[in-house]
């Protein structure tokens, strides 16, 4: 996840999706299996840490995020490790998504096929409390909504059409309830847990898994940013330990870490007339 | 032209990959799809009816032309004895074409279910392999087109170094749009089976030896699970055609419904739901009785009459038999030793496969003989074929006795087969096939595909 929230909005990067300078991946055999799947926003924070989990557990993956250096850092490490190409490359910015077609053919046919997509970009412009920002807002919902549409629309196609697969959507706590603090984001996650929700109801009757992750506070850069206080904050460790035992139960909605299941369960239900003068 | 996102599986449902199938209806389609790969900086494979137990039809995140709608027999001109089909025609449509008249197509698999293209590409062989050589022996002529959009005709004579190098090539130099190929006279539905046990592996080679030159088929089979002096014992079955006035009824027991498998056993249990019942057999106590049993009543010499059908395609015996090898399914693993060293060769890996508790569930020896096709797989000599069971606890030990039996099968002269072997690496393929033949294969390929656009997960995991 990134979240550089003092950066102010720039225009976005176009430049075309570029290759994989890195190896072929080992072809996968029946006694050495090999599970493809693409991480979007996997330079740092859970993304980086679920790479790392996922290719020990026998996934080849293509991991994506704007910065190539971070990508590139990543992959030397994963592939040095396990001394094969395990990892590949790719910089791209969520929300351009016109590249999107082009580099998730480029992307399946590197893999050698296509098992499993999480979409993990994420960015939060908190915009303070008394602050309107609208390039801020555009931007939180441009990436972390659109973004995630670009990418797993096509993919929900494929995963329909081939009666397999698995769609991991990282949305947050935030998106489920609308708060004071951050209209655009909480709208954003709102946005996507619908999305994802919409998707596993077309999709699991074509034996697709969907599942929906909500993390409350992980100790990312993302959280820095963060006012005020950030109870139950885990690791991206933990929350990256969570989202793969449930991606083996197919689950299809977790929290991380649980307790905000309750948590969320609580405010839920918390009637707007409170609500509304809660400053939570 | 429709594409697809599919996912596609081999043969002992032990590997998947996710393509991109289209089902083109002709050689324009095949064209069409082999621009539409370039365009889209895709690569492309033929898929006849996936029945390779590795991953030479698949490819994964690419392009796979699923030939099957190309299956028309175009002609059959019985004067000749010679057949003109489609590349998406299977055995199964050929054989209940000619065979009621009186033919029966010179080499078989072990399923009526391939087709004629992929049977080509891999160059099959069948339990007549030592008499009748590989199937690619009886193409009179075929046709393919190329990834440049070239059509050519290929025979012995004609363009002989693609004849020679197209069949068996797994099909990366041009995919076959038609094939003509010679059909063998029968005058009888039936053949006349011998079967008598062989106590070890020694006698299972020799009886193979010894028989071959007398029968027109011979098998054997194997338990993989007996060890010390019964180490490789099993049955063997050879087969003759009848002659001419044998059979006193040919025109009967030639007719289809003599021929094929009847769907019930008993005439009430259906056999598509069997699978299900042999599967707690699938399992090294489960094999070690089946076969104890299967031995013990093979012990008994005799001779009886078979339908064609019946004696050729065991596989489809059991419809649907490889599911009952679980959820990670089954590999095949199958070498070609030199009659001189096969005997010890063997010897060693069933001991080194008992020594690591992993045996093998079926065992299947064949005689051998050279031929002329480039990447060829045969040898003067015996195959050995040995069906694993895979499973999430054995994949890396069972990884590891492969690649030792690779080193054994290297260092006594062996081949193997990429209709079967699913994890045979590039630096092994390397060294049986020899550079040469590998640099001469590059060089057609070249020359027919300059773009590369023919590439399967086989071709990357051998070629790469």
């Amino acid at each position: 996840m990134r979240s550089p929230v003092s950066d102010s909005p720039k225009p976005f990067d176009h430049t075309p999706p570029s290759g994989t300078p890195q190896g072929k991946p080992a072809p996968a055999t029946p006694l050495t299996p090999r599970r493809r799947g693409i991480i979007v926003g996997a330079s740092e924070g859970i993304g980086a840490v679920l790479a790392q989990k996922l290719v020990k557990e026998g996934y080849t993956l293509a991991v994506i995020a704007r910065r190539k250096s971070k990508l590139k850092t990543l992959c030397k490490e994963i592939n040095s490790t396990l001394n094969e190409t395990r990892a590949l490359a790719y910089a791209h910015d969520a929300a351009n998504y016109d590249e999107v077609p082009a580099l998730l053919r480029k992307i399946v046919a590197d893999l050698g096929g296509l098992d499993l997509i999480v979409f993990m970009a994420g960015i939060n412009y908190p915009p303070g409390l008394n602050n309107y920002n609208f390039e801020g807002d555009r931007k939180m919902v441009e990436v972390n909504l659109i973004g995630a549409m670009a990418w797993l629309s096509p993919v929900a196609e494929m995963f329909q059409n081939a009666k397999a697969g698995q769609i991991v959507g990282i949305s947050s706590v935030a998106g489920d309830r609308g708060r004071i603090a951050n209209p655009g984001y909480n709208t954003s996650k709102a946005g996507l847990t619908t999305y994802l929700e919409a998707l596993r109801n077309r999709l699991s009757r074509h034996g697709v898994n969907v599942l929906t992750v909500k993390p409350g506070f992980v100790k990312t850069e993302m959280l820095k940013a963060a006012q005020g206080a950030t109870p139950f904050a885990i690791t991206p460790e933990k929350a990256a330990d969570d989202i793969y035992k449930a991606m083996r139960q197919r689950k299809q909605l977790i929290y991380t870490a649980s307790i905000w299941r309750w948590i969320m369960l609580i405010i839920q239900h918390v009637p707007s007339v409170i609500f509304r003068r809660m400053s939570f | 032209m429709r594409k697809t996102f599919t996912q596609l599986d081999n043969f002992g449902h032990s590997l998947s990959a996710a393509s991109y199938l289209i089902q083109p209806k002709s050689a324009e389609e095949i064209y069409s799809a082999f621009k539409l790969a370039k365009q889209m900086e895709l690569t492309v494979t033929a898929r006849g009816a996936g029945r390779s137990y590795n991953d030479a039809a698949l490819n994964g995140g690419g392009i796979t032309l699923d030939m099957s709608a190309m299956n028309r027999i175009i002609k059959w001109d019985q004067a000749k004895d010679q057949v003109r089909c489609e590349p998406g025609v299977t055995l199964e449509q050929l054989w209940k074409k000619v065979e009621p008249q009186g033919w029966w197509p010179p080499v078989v698999s072990g399923t009526m279910k391939t087709t004629l293209g992929g049977c080509l590409a891999a160059n099959i062989h069948g339990k007549n392999n030592f008499k009748m050589g590989t199937i690619g022996e009886h193409v009179i002529e075929f046709t393919a087109i190329l990834p440049t959009g070239a059509e050519i005709t290929c025979s012995q004579k004609k363009n002989a170094d693609l004849f020679y190098a197209m069949i068996g090539g797994l099909g990366m130099l041009g995919i076959f749009t038609s094939i003509t190929l010679q059909m063998k006279r029968i005058h009888s539905g039936l053949l006349t089976v011998d079967a008598w046990p062989v106590q070890n592996l020694g006698r299972q080679l020799s009886s193979l030896r010894d028989g071959a030159p007398d029968y027109d088929y011979i098998v054997g089979w194997m338990d993989g699970i007996a060890g010390g002096k019964s180490l490789g014992r099993g049955q063997i079955h050879a087969a003759r055609y009848l002659q001419e006035g044998e059979d006193k009824n040919p025109q009967e027991t030639m007719q289809i419904k003599n021929q094929i498998l009847p769907p019930r056993i008993f005439g009430v249990f259906p056999k598509g739901l069997l699978y299900y019942f042999i599967s707690p057999f699938t399992n090294n106590l489960g094999t070690w009785g089946v076969n104890t049993a299967k031995y013990i009543a093979s012990l008994r010499k005799h001779t009886f009459r078979q339908s064609h059908a019946a004696f050729h395609f065991l596989l489809d015996y059991i419809p649907d038999w490889e599911l009952s090898y679980g959820r990670s399914g089954l590999i095949q693993y199958q070498s070609f030793l030199p009659k001189e060293s096969a005997e010890s060769a063997w010897t060693e890996m069933l001991k080194l496969s008992h020594r690591n508790r992993l045996p093998f569930y079926l065992g299947v020896t064949k005689r051998h003989r050279p031929d002329k096709f480039l990447l060829t797989h045969a040898v003067d000599g015996f195959s050995l074929a040995m069906d694993f069971k895979v499973s999430e606890g054995s994949r890396a030990k069972l990884y590891a006795l492969l690649q030792e039996f690779d080193q054994i099968v290297l260092a006594n002269g062996g081949r193997f087969y990429f209709a079967k072997n699913s994890e045979t690496t590039a630096e092994t393929a390397l060294i049986f096939y020899g550079k040469e033949t590998l640099a001469k294969f590059k060089k057609l390929k070249k020359r027919c595909d300059p773009n590369g656009l023919l590439e399967s997960d086989l071709f990357r995991r051998i070629f790469g």
